[in-house]
C-alpha cells in the first residue's frame, strides 16, 4: 500500500521540458492503462497541468523499486532522451508524495502562490482518472483528501484571496468599488500589451462590455475583435465616457490624455456616476485632478504596484497557517493508510496462529486418549480466546493512537518473525 | 424575575460581535457562519428575553424604557440578519452589532419608570409601535451602513487599500443595502404612522390630532423619502447621499429623545 509520485514542475524544468512532458487527457488515459498493464503500478493517476507534469501511483511492491521503472516509461512515453528527463524529475515515496500533493492542491507548490486554478485542475484529473477505473482504495483516499485540504486551505486561509499583479490589482479595485462586474462596461484606451493584460482580466471577471478606443484603428480593430469589443474613435471622449465604469489607460502619450476637462464634462452628462480611472502609462495618462472630482476613482501604475506588493507579503504571511491545515490532512490520510495495513497485517498474523494452534492440538492432544470431546473442543476454545487476546486487543488499542504509522512498525516486525515472505499479505 | 434569557442572549451577542470582528480581520469564512449563527441564537434568547418580561409585568414590551430600548436593539439584529442574508455580505456585522448590544445592555442600565405609559392596547397601537420601532431601527441600520460607506470610500480615493477594504462589501453594495434598509424603514413608518392615526381617531376625545411627534415623523419620512430619491437617480448617488442617510439619522435621534421626552404628549419611548 506504498505511493510514489514521479514528476516535473517550473522549478525543476524549463518550459521546454515540461511542454514535451505534459498529458493531453488521452494520453493520460493511455499512459495510466500502460502503466498498469506492465505491471509497474496498480492504481494510477496523472496530473498534467502547463506548470507541471505527475504521475501518482501505488506500485504492486516497493514505491521505490518501481520509481526507475517509471522514469523509463515517461521517457519511452513522450520520447524524451533519459538524461534530459532525469536532470528535471523529482521522485517521492509515501509520505513525501502525500504532502507534496496537498501542498499542490492547496496552492503552496504553485508559481503564483496560492493561485486557484490547481484545485480544480486536481480535482478534475482526480475525476478523469477515476471514471476510467485507474484509480483504487489508496488514490481514491488519496485524492479526496487533498481535495479537502485544498478547500479548506481556500476557505481558511487568504492564501488565494488578493491580487498578484497590477492588471488583476486594477480589476480587483474596480470591484470594491461596482461588486459584480457582470453588468458592466469597459473603455480599454490604448491597444497594447498591458491594455490586453488588463481586458483579459475584465473579460474573465464577466465584464460585460468592452469598448477599445486607440490611435492605430488596426491594432484597436485587432485587440477588439480577440475579445468581443467594439471599437470607437480616437478622441471622441464625451459620447466615450459616458457609459463605462471602468476606463483603463495605457497611452504612450507626452502629455494627459484624459484632462480634467474632459472628465468634468462626462462626470455631468452620467449623473455623477461613479467613474474607475485605471492609469496604467508613463508618463501618466490622466491629470492627477481628476482623483479630486466627485466619485472619480484615479489609480496608478504606482498606487497598484504598491498594493500587489502589500498583497504579495499578506499572501506568503498565510503559509504557515497552510501549512497546518496541510499538515494536518497528512497525518489524517497517513493514519487512515496505517489502520488499512494493521487490519491486514492483523488477519494474516491470526490465521497464521490458528493454522499453528490446529497442528499443535493435533500433535499433541493424539496420545492423550483419556481426554474426551468436550475437553479437547474446552483446550481448543482456551487457546482461541489466548490467541484473540494476544492479537486484538493490542491492534483495537493501536487503533487510537496518534502515531500509528510509527507503532505499526513494531506489528511489521512481529509478522516477519511469524511469516515468511511469501506469507505475507 | 428570571436572569437566563437576558444572559444568554448578552453572551451570544458578545460571542457573535466577537466572530463577526474575527472574521473581518482574517476573512475565515468558518468564522463568518459562527457570527451569523451565534446573532441568529442571540435573537431567539433575546425574544424569549422580552416575551418572559412581558409575561411577568403583563405589559407589552415597549410599556417602559427598558422595554422600548430592548425591543429597538432585538429588531435592529433581526433587520441586520435579513439584510446579511439577503445580500449574502457579512463584513458589516462586525458594526452592527456594537449598537445592538449597547441597546440591549443600556436597557438593562435604564432607570426604572414609574411615569405612567398611554393607554397601551389593542392590535392597532401594538402595530403602531412596533412598526415604528422597526423603522427606526432600519434607519439606525442604513446610518451604520452610510458610515462604513463614507470610510471605505475615503479609503479608496486616498489609495489606503488596506486588509479591511479588502473584505468590506463593494461600494455599491454598501449603497443598495443602505437604500434597502431604508426601504424597510419607510414602508414601516409609514404603515405605522397610518395606523397610529387610525388609533389617535378612534380615541380622539383622549389625545389630540397636534403632537410635535407627528410634525417630526412626517419629516423623518420625507427626509428618508427624499435621500432613497436621490441616492437612485441623481447627482447626489455616492458619498453625499450617505451623508444626508447620517443627517436623517440625527433627525431619528433628535424625534428619540428630545421630542419624545419633552415636547410629545404620548410618544414617551417609542
Amino acid at each position: 500500500m506504498e505511493i510514489v509520485l514521479v514528476g516535473l514542475n517550473h522549478r525543476t524544468a524549463p518550459v521546454e521540458v515540461r511542454e514535451r512532458v505534459s498529458f493531453t487527457t488521452e494520453q493520460a488515459r493511455r499512459a495510466g492503462e500502460e502503466l498498469r498493464a506492465r505491471g509497474i503500478l496498480e492504481e494510477t493517476l496523472v496530473l498534467s497541468t502547463c506548470n507541471r507534469s505527475e504521475v501518482y501511483g501505488v506500485p504492486p511492491e516497493s514505491s521505490h523499486e518501481c520509481a526507475p521503472g517509471l522514469s523509463t516509461f515517461l521517457s519511452e512515453f513522450h520520447s524524451v532522451r533519459p538524461d534530459i528527463l532525469s536532470a528535471s524529475l523529482y521522485h517521492h515515496y509515501d509520505r513525501e508524495a502525500v504532502r507534496h500533493l496537498f501542498r499542490v492542491a492547496a496552492g503552496l507548490d504553485s508559481m503564483l502562490l496560492g493561485e486557484a486554478e490547481i484545485l480544480g485542475q486536481v480535482r478534475e484529473a482526480y475525476r478523469f482518472a477515476y471514471e476510467h477505473g485507474a484509480t483504487g482504495p489508496v488514490l481514491n483516499r488519496l485524492f479526496q483528501g487533498a481535495l479537502e485540504a485544498g478547500k479548506r486551505v481556500r476557505t481558511e486561509t487568504e492564501l488565494g484571496a488578493r491580487p498578484m499583479s497590477v492588471a488583476s490589482a486594477g480589476v480587483k479595485l474596480a470591484e470594491r468599488i461596482f461588486g459584480k462586474l457582470s453588468e458592466r462596461k469597459a473603455l480599454v484606451l490604448g491597444a497594447g500589451a498591458i491594455s490586453e493584460q488588463v481586458v483579459s482580466n475584465l473579460r474573465d471577471r464577466g465584464i460585460a462590455q468592452l469598448q477599445v478606443m486607440n490611435r492605430s484603428r488596426d491594432r484597436a480593430d485587432e485587440l477588439a475583435k480577440q475579445f468581443g469589443g467594439r471599437v470607437i474613435d480616437w478622441g471622441e471622449w464625451d459620447s466615450a465616457l459616458q457609459s463605462p465604469d471602468v476606463v483603463v489607460s495605457s497611452v504612450s502619450a507626452e502629455e494627459a490624455v484624459l484632462r480634467r476637462e474632459i472628465v468634468e464634462r462626462a462626470m455631468a452628462a452620467r449623473g455623477n456616476r461613479a467613474l474607475f480611472l485605471m492609469d496604467l502609462g508613463v508618463p501618466r495618462n490622466i491629470e492627477p485632478s481628476v482623483g479630486e472630482l466627485y466619485n472619480v476613482y484615479v489609480y496608478n501604475t504606482d498606487d497598484l504596484t504598491e498594493i500587489v506588493q502589500q498583497n504579495r507579503n499578506a499572501r506568503e504571511s498565510e503559509i504557515p497557517k497552510a501549512q497546518g491545515i496541510v499538515d494536518e490532512h497528512v497525518a489524517k490520510f497517513l493514519s487512515w493508510q496505517a489502520s488499512v495495513e494493521l487490519v491486514g497485517l492483523v488477519d494474516a498474523l491470526r490465521t497464521k496462529m490458528k493454522e499453528e494452534r490446529a497442528a499443535f492440538i493435533r500433535s499433541r492432544m493424539e496420545p492423550m486418549k483419556h481426554l474426551t470431546e468436550t475437553d479437547r473442543t474446552q483446550v481448543e476454545k482456551l487457546m482461541d480466546e489466548m490467541l484473540e487476546k494476544l492479537l486484538l486487543e493490542p491492534a483495537q488499542r493501536l487503533r487510537g493512537e496518534k502515531e500509528l504509522r510509527r507503532k505499526i512498525q513494531n506489528v511489521e516486525a512481529l509478522r516477519d518473525l511469524f511469516l515468511s515472505n511469501r506469507e505475507k499479505p | 424575575m428570571n436572569h437566563l434569557f437576558p444572559i444568554l442572549t448578552a453572551l451570544a451577542y458578545l460571542a457573535s460581535l466577537g466572530l463577526y470582528v474575527r472574521f473581518l480581520g482574517t476573512g475565515n469564512k468558518l468564522t463568518g457562519r459562527l457570527g451569523t449563527l451565534f446573532l441568529g441564537l442571540g435573537l431567539i434568547a433575546h425574544y424569549f428575553a422580552l416575551l418572559e418580561r412581558s409575561r411577568g409585568l403583563h405589559t407589552v414590551p415597549y410599556h417602559d424604557l427598558y422595554g422600548s430600548m430592548s425591543l429597538f436593539g432585538w429588531l435592529l439584529a433581526l433587520t441586520y440578519l435579513g439584510l446579511e442574508l439577503y445580500h449574502r455580505q457579512r463584513s458589516v456585522g462586525a458594526f452592527v452589532l456594537p449598537f445592538v448590544l449597547v441597546f440591549f445592555l443600556a436597557a438593562h442600565l435604564a432607570p426604572a419608570d414609574r411615569l405612567s405609559p398611554p393607554a397601551a392596547h389593542g392590535a392597532t397601537f401594538a402595530f403602531h409601535v412596533t412598526l415604528s420601532i422597526l423603522a427606526y431601527a432600519a434607519f439606525a441600520l442604513s446610518f451604520v451602513l452610510s458610515l462604513i460607506f463614507l470610510g471605505e470610500e475615503r479609503l479608496l480615493r486616498s489609495h489606503k487599500v488596506g486588509d479591511v477594504v479588502w473584505r468590506l462589501p463593494p461600494l455599491e453594495l454598501l449603497a443598495q443595502m443602505s437604500q434597502s434598509s431604508v426601504l424597510v424603514g419607510l414602508v414601516s413608518i409609514a404603515i405605522g404612522t397610518v395606523l397610529g392615526f387610525v388609533w389617535v381617531d378612534r380615541l380622539s376625545s383622549q389625545y389630540s390630532f397636534y403632537d410635535p411627534k407627528y410634525v417630526i415623523t412626517l419629516l423623518v419620512l420625507a427626509l428618508y423619502a427624499l435621500y432613497f430619491r436621490l441616492a437612485r437617480t441623481t447627482g447626489w448617488r455616492g458619498a453625499r447621499a450617505s451623508k444626508l442617510c447620517i443627517f436623517n439619522f440625527a433627525i431619528v435621534v433628535l424625534s428619540f429623545t428630545v421630542v419624545n421626552l419633552y415636547l410629545s404628549h404620548s410618544h414617551r419611548y417609542f
